[in-house]
């Protein structure tokens, strides 16, 4: 079989599966694909066999599992059935990751899609900077910003009011919190920062 | 503490091929009672393996009891981010030790002695029969404030795998120290009620903490050697932390005695054998089950 007209194939078969993989919806929120998510890291062959890297969202997201058997029973559907799937940390998935149409779909789903993740917005007691965790002399923020629910500008997915308030930081999946909308009165999910 | 004695894991037949489902379960190879085998690299990874797994088996155990269905919820999915952060520790630390002891054997098969985490953290959820929410905050005040500085040290740990789920788990405990600081000013700066329980919890609680300043070996290997920092050193960044929540929640930051727990150095206190008791019952039943 290894004859040189298996090269071409491979190519494809390679395209296909990354096709495959990257329409994958996510078993919570199933609008939204792999792809939008921003977890599916890479698809490649090493060797003859095909490998996917995906990685999770929260360490302790029940459905990393369930999304790793997803893409190998849809892989193994289409005949892949030695596709490896690998799980990688670093670098850590953030919901900026999210794709723009990702974060369409989020909105007409119901689900107010995440800020971005601003690296100033949650400043540790002073230890961010350096390579010691020595902190002592740096300037330490207000606490309001940092230890504190502080309200953000999030708009209501139904009717885009920005006038919400927070029902619980914690809401129905570890990524979400729960809001209510003043205006139209819906509750809504708010796809938090991460 | 007993002893625990050599002869019972020596005497176990050792399982020939089939290793994972019979491994021993208490820590040493066949070592001597007061032996510690792993090395200081191992013991400071389980150690944060096993401050993650149990204050999630504690925070665990409010599923369904939560004050209000919103807290309820809050506080499985803050223990959901600290059994996710387990698993990834000690499925690390497994792998550095090397004896194919994977998170599952190390979360269900270990004995009491061999558990690292520190006292505070395995202390009830309330005073005698009666579980207080004052004291899961304060608790989760406590541990997150350092946990948020401690995760930003080790996002610059030598050891790679540990700088990465470092950079993950910062993320997770910030949001924990928010809800914990949120909560702990409600309470503080509450009804005179909820003010006098919340500083009973500091009270409680607060002797405890001596232990999570301990400068021992095995964080002295660890800091030398460029893997983790000394917990100690991180004391300034907690304090502010601490004492800023404290001072908004108007309650008094109670004051440090002599007392040093020593949960880490696997020494723990009575509590502890009824969490492990709980937590594993399934998985020693049920030796290698599978759902």
């Amino acid at each position: 079989m290894a004859s040189a007209p298996s090269a071409p194939p491979a190519t494809s078969l390679l395209e296909r599966a990354r096709a495959r993989v990257a329409q994958i919806p996510d078993p919570e929120i199933p609008v939204v694909t792999l792809l939008d998510l921003g977890i599916l890291r890479d698809v490649r062959m090493e060797g003859e066999r095909l490998v996917v890297t995906l990685t999770p969202t929260y360490t302790g997201c029940p459905a990393t599992q369930v999304i790793a058997q997803e893409v190998r029973d849809v892989l193994a559907a289409d005949g892949l059935r030695d596709a490896e799937v690998r799980l990688t940390l670093s670098p850590p998935w953030t919901t900026d990751w999210i794709t723009d149409e990702g974060r369409d779909k989020l909105r007409a789903y119901g689900i107010a899609p995440p800020a971005r993740v601003d690296p100033t917005a949650c400043p540790i007691g002073g230890a961010r900077a350096g390579t010691s965790a020595r902190a002592t002399g740096a300037p330490h923020p207000p606490v309001e910003a940092v230890l504190r629910f502080v309200p953000q500008a999030i708009a209501c997915p139904q009717c885009g009011s920005t006038s919400v308030e927070r029902l619980s930081e914690y809401g129905s999946t570890p990524c979400k919190a729960l809001y209510r909308c003043l205006d139209c009165r819906e509750p809504f999910d708010y796809f938090k920062p991460y | 503490m007993p002893t625990i004695a050599p002869s019972a894991a020596a005497k176990r037949a050792p399982a020939a091929a089939d290793s994972t489902a019979m491994t021993p379960v208490s820590g040493g190879p066949a070592a001597g009672a007061a032996g510690l085998p792993e090395s200081a690299h191992i013991q400071y990874v389980l150690r944060l393996a096993d401050n993650a797994l149990v204050l999630g088996q504690r925070l665990s155990q409010w599923c369904g009891h939560g004050p209000l269905l919103e807290e309820d919820i809050a506080l499985t999915n803050i223990a959901l981010d600290q059994i996710g952060q387990a698993r990834l520790l000690l499925s690390h630390a497994g792998q550095l030790e090397g004896r194919g002891r994977d998170e599952d054997t190390l979360a269900y098969l270990r004995d009491e002695p061999d558990f690292r985490n520190w006292t505070l953290l395995e202390l009830p959820n309330g005073v005698g029969a009666h579980d207080d929410y004052a004291i899961v905050i304060a608790r989760n005040l406590i541990f997150s404030a350092l946990q948020v500085p401690l995760w930003d040290a080790l996002t610059r740990s030598g050891d790679a795998g540990l700088a990465a789920i470092a950079a993950k788990s910062i993320k997770e405990a910030r949001s924990h120290l928010r809800h914990a600081g949120d909560w702990l000013v409600r309470l503080g700066d509450g009804t005179d009620e909820s003010h006098a329980r919340a500083q009973a919890a500091l009270e409680r609680l607060w002797p405890y903490t001596n232990e999570l300043w301990a400068v021992d070996p095995v964080e002295q290997a660890v800091a030398a050697a460029g893997i983790g920092p000394l917990t100690s050193d991180l004391r300034p960044a907690w304090n502010a932390t601490v004492d800023a929540v404290l001072a908004s929640a108007t309650l008094k930051r109670p004051a440090d005695g002599a007392f040093i727990s020593s949960g880490k150095l696997g020494v723990h206190s009575e509590h502890m054998g009824f969490l492990l008791a709980e937590m594993q019952s399934l998985a020693r039943a049920h030796p290698g089950a599978k759902w």
